[in-house]
């Protein structure tokens, strides 16, 4: 304790083992939230006094803006009566939730064990290189695309499995994933 | 007011309640109608069949009908037909046999269309619906002895099998309620709510010998009992659908498939237990799962089988969906229960067990969606009857999500003692015929129960599959994910695999679970890179003992089964990537050396073309080279060489 540098060291160590990393919280997007609050009034009011409601609250307020922004956060812990680093906490916790607004098409590869067998990293390592993503980043920098790798979407019949923007595709070759990504640049680009 | 429109929307003769003459009239009536029907047609929508395009399917078998002049019935409970015309075209839950999907079942002739495409609607309608013709081209193909089967029967993938829990499964229309009880749906629950007690239900169930089908296998009837005797004003039902192993899909295809079965096992459960408030907590990765329960149970409230006073009996049941937010250890019932409550999920100590001190600290029984779909068949058929299934110790069926390198993938069910043989070769068709390897390959090992469960070599594979027997060999039942594996699966990257999900998805409550699951993971990852260490295979022993004997819930104490069973099996391979630096699978790509045989090269440059490095160079027409230095082992010259000149060592 007497070195505090060292001290911060070891604190950082242990936080990553405690893998807070899985949803980074980039500060700058925090903080830059320029959204219309008003927007989650009719769902905080639905939820306020219920019991175990921080959950279903997240998810709608998600589906609102497509990720948790920190400023409805705030309001929800507000409403609710709940402290917001415990909200914060189950933000974090859930691979579901995001802290970061994410991209405009949502890529979803499967890394299940079916899938993992029929060579699904072969996909991932396409997809990473062919958008210029990675695991840390994984929107990229236009915005157009956020890749997810999935542990299971549960169409293991089908292995290896992506889906795109809710569309599951079965049983894809290097080919059809590289195909289904030109499309969907060449349709960006068009409109 | 509310009361009397609900009223006047079921339509019951003189009650404010549902009775079991509502029930039989809605069966009778809706059988009569079925009755007239020419022909019915169900096209399989499961999830797996909808990204093949089952929909677009759908539209073009009921556009077809219309030119063709038929009757196309959307709902059979709303129309009346008598006349010759009348086609009932209706959307299934999953049917099980997912590779060939989309699949189109003919009814009352049980023809089996696979592979089925929009184009091909108008000659199904033509041939096979006016003409009472088959169609050849669509007809499954076995592919051991090239014989097309015509009917479900003729389809060793289903004829093997015992579906009772899938039953209606795949045949019924999921969004009706209406469907459902014509098949016999929600006479079991009527019974338990107005002829059995509490008690008797609770010992039926015990009599049946049912186990829990999410992995642990503790009996069913017991955890009734225990939660019936607990004392407390308040108690719930949960029924867990949160199917987080990798490899499995059992749980989404009921939901999806079935899902007012999964509701009468939940009202049996609340009538059994007392309770009169239930939640099904469904994974939020199934979204089609989600929606089909809501609906269900939505319409199971207006129809009155759930509500304040259910089939008249007094009993008032309610049921909530409760979407989860993304996380394995959620499957672990204290977990989940913390989940409901709005927490993060992570796991308690039992004692308390959730029968004493559950959700919001009342008494709680959480069942699994299978062990919940299999009770209304046990109320319905006895206990004996589901008792006369099975082994000793495992009574009844299990269903499993058949999927790796097998050549029938898809779910399936089977009566516990059934050998991993008949499953594998019989049911699954043995190993999946690729276009791209020349020749056969030969199975390695099956992998049971996900990232809890371990890798049963080729050589057990007479091993029968019930709780017991399973656990012998060091993997687990598990809630019933199997992943064949051929002679290409690098074994250590699998064990490795499987630690990089647990490490991922632990809680971080148990330092062991959290750190020690980290520390393997990087052992592992060392070998299969071609850096394995002296010491390392005693290493993770040592790792393995200590995370089961110190990890508080079952994702850290069974983390290392993976590890355990791959090393009981499989040392060599251990050895082999640590001593010799080579992968016995072709697999881990560090470990692999591609090399040009210069006798076979010649020299046609597309190797050199493909190569993203620039590492293969030659003169055209002369044998070309592979530079080592630059090589990143990506595969891309060995699967384009027409030649086989490419060898891989």
């Amino acid at each position: 304790m007497s070195n505090p540098l060292r001290y911060s060291v070891i604190l950082q160590a242990n936080i990553e083992i405690m893998r807070i990393e899985r949803v980074p919280v980039v500060q700058e997007n925090a903080l830059s939230d320029d959204i219309d609050l008003a927007l989650i009034d009719p769902i905080l009011e639905h939820y306020a006094g219920l019991n175990g409601a921080v959950i279903p609250v997240l998810q709608k307020i998600q589906a609102v803006y497509g990720y948790l922004p920190k400023s409805a956060i705030h309001k929800a812990a507000d409403v609710l009566m709940i402290s917001a680093s415990s909200i914060f906490g189950v933000a974090t916790f859930y691979s579901q939730f995001s802290l970061k607004p994410k991209g405009k098409n949502i890529i979803k590869i499967c890394a299940g064990t079916a899938c993992h067998v029929k060579y699904s990293k072969t996909l991932i390592d396409l997809v990473h290189e062919k958008l210029k993503t990675g695991e840390s980043n994984n929107t990229t920098d236009d915005g157009l695309f956020t890749v997810e790798i999935v542990s299971c979407l549960g169409a293991c019949g089908l292995a290896p499995v992506m889906v795109v923007n809710e569309h599951v595709n079965g049983m894809v070759t290097s080919k059809m994933c590289s195909e289904i990504i030109d499309e969907i640049i060449r349709k960006e680009k068009q409109s | 007011m509310k009361s009397l429109e609900k009223k006047s929307n079921r339509n019951f003769l003189n009650m404010d309640y549902i009775t079991k003459k509502d029930i039989e009239d809605i069966r009778d009536n809706y059988l009569k109608k079925a009755s007239l029907i020419h022909k019915h047609i169900v096209i399989c929508a499961g999830t797996g069949c909808i990204s093949n395009g089952s929909l677009l399917v759908y539209k073009a078998i009921s556009e077809s009908l219309i030119q063709a002049g038929l009757n196309n019935v959307i709902k059979l409970s709303l129309d009346v037909h008598d006349d010759n015309k009348s086609v009932y075209v209706s959307r299934s839950g999953c049917q099980g046999f997912c590779a060939q999907g989309p699949l189109l079942t003919i009814y009352p002739d049980n023809v089996m269309y696979v592979g089925v495409k929009p184009q091909d609607a108008a000659e199904i309608i033509q041939k096979t619906v006016v003409n009472d013709e088959v169609i050849d081209r669509l007809l499954y193909v076995n592919p051991a002895n090239k014989q097309k089967g015509k009917s479900i029967s003729d389809i060793p993938f289903y004829s093997m099998q015992n579906r009772l829990v899938l039953g209606e499964c795949g045949i019924v229309d999921p969004e009706s309620i209406e469907e459902y009880i014509s098949h016999g749906g929600y006479v079991a629950a009527e019974k338990a709510l107005n002829v059995l007690s509490d008690k008797e239900i609770c010992d039926m169930i015990m009599q049946s010998g049912l186990r829990g089908r999410g992995g642990g296998g503790f009996l069913t009837g017991k955890k009734w009992d225990i939660t019936r005797l607990t004392e407390g004003d308040k108690k719930y039902v949960i029924c867990n659908g949160d199917e987080g192993d990798p490899g499995a899909f059992m749980d989404r295809s009921l939901m999806e498939g079935n899902p007012h079965r999964i509701i009468e096992g939940m009202i049996i459960a609340a009538k059994a237990v007392n309770a009169n408030e239930a939640y099904i907590y469904v994974r939020a990765e199934y979204p089609l799962a989600v929606a089909r329960m809501q609906k269900a149970v939505e319409d199971a409230l207006k129809l009155g089988v759930l509500g304040t006073n259910v089939f008249g009996s007094g009993h008032e049941i309610n049921i909530h969906v409760m979407e989860g937010a993304g996380a394995f250890v959620c499957g672990e019932e204290t977990a989940l229960i913390g989940s409901i409550e709005g927490k993060r999920g992570m796991p308690n100590r039992k004692p308390p067990y959730p029968a004493q001190k559950g959700l919001f600290g009342k008494s709680t029984v959480i069942n699994n969606v299978e062990t919940l779909a299999t009770i209304p068949l046990i109320i319905s058929n006895g206990a004996e009857w589901h008792n006369s299934i099975g082994t000793e110790k495992s009574k009844g069926t299990k269903i499993f999500a058949l999927t790796g390198h097998v050549a029938n993938t898809g779910l399936i069910e089977v009566p516990f003692g059934t050998t991993l043989n008949k499953i594998i070769y019989s049911i699954g068709g043995g190993v999946e015929h690729n276009t791209q390897s020349a020749g056969h390959k030969k199975f390695k090992a099956v992998q049971v129960g996900g990232p809890s469960g371990g890798c049963i070599p080729e050589y057990l594979f007479d091993t029968i599959v019930d709780y017991d027997s399973v656990t012998a060999t060091g993997a687990i039942m598990g809630s019933g994910g199997l992943v064949v594996m051929d002679e290409n699966t690098c074994m250590v990257d699998m064990a490795r695999f499987f630690l990089d999900f647990t490490q991922k998805e632990s809680c971080g409550k148990c330092t062991f679970c959290r750190v020690g699951t980290k520390r393997m993971l990087e052992i592992l990852t060392r070998i299969t890179q071609g850096e394995g260490r002296d010491g390392d295979i005693e290493l993770l022993e040592e790792l393995c003992e200590q995370i089961r004997t110190s990890s508080l819930c079952g994702l850290g104490q069974t983390a290392p089964n993976p590890v355990l069973t791959t090393l009981k099996y499989f040392r060599h391979e251990y050895e082999a990537h640590i001593y010799n630096k080579k992968c016995p699978a072709h697999n881990c790509k560090k470990l692999l050396t591609y090399t040009i045989e210069t006798e076979k090269c010649t020299g046609c440059t597309v190797c050199a073309k493909n190569c993203p490095t620039t590492a293969i160079s030659g003169e055209r027409k002369l044998p070309h080279l592979i530079d080592q230095s630059l090589c990143i082992k990506c595969g891309a010259c060995f699967s384009k060489c027409k030649f086989e000149a490419i060898t891989l060592s």
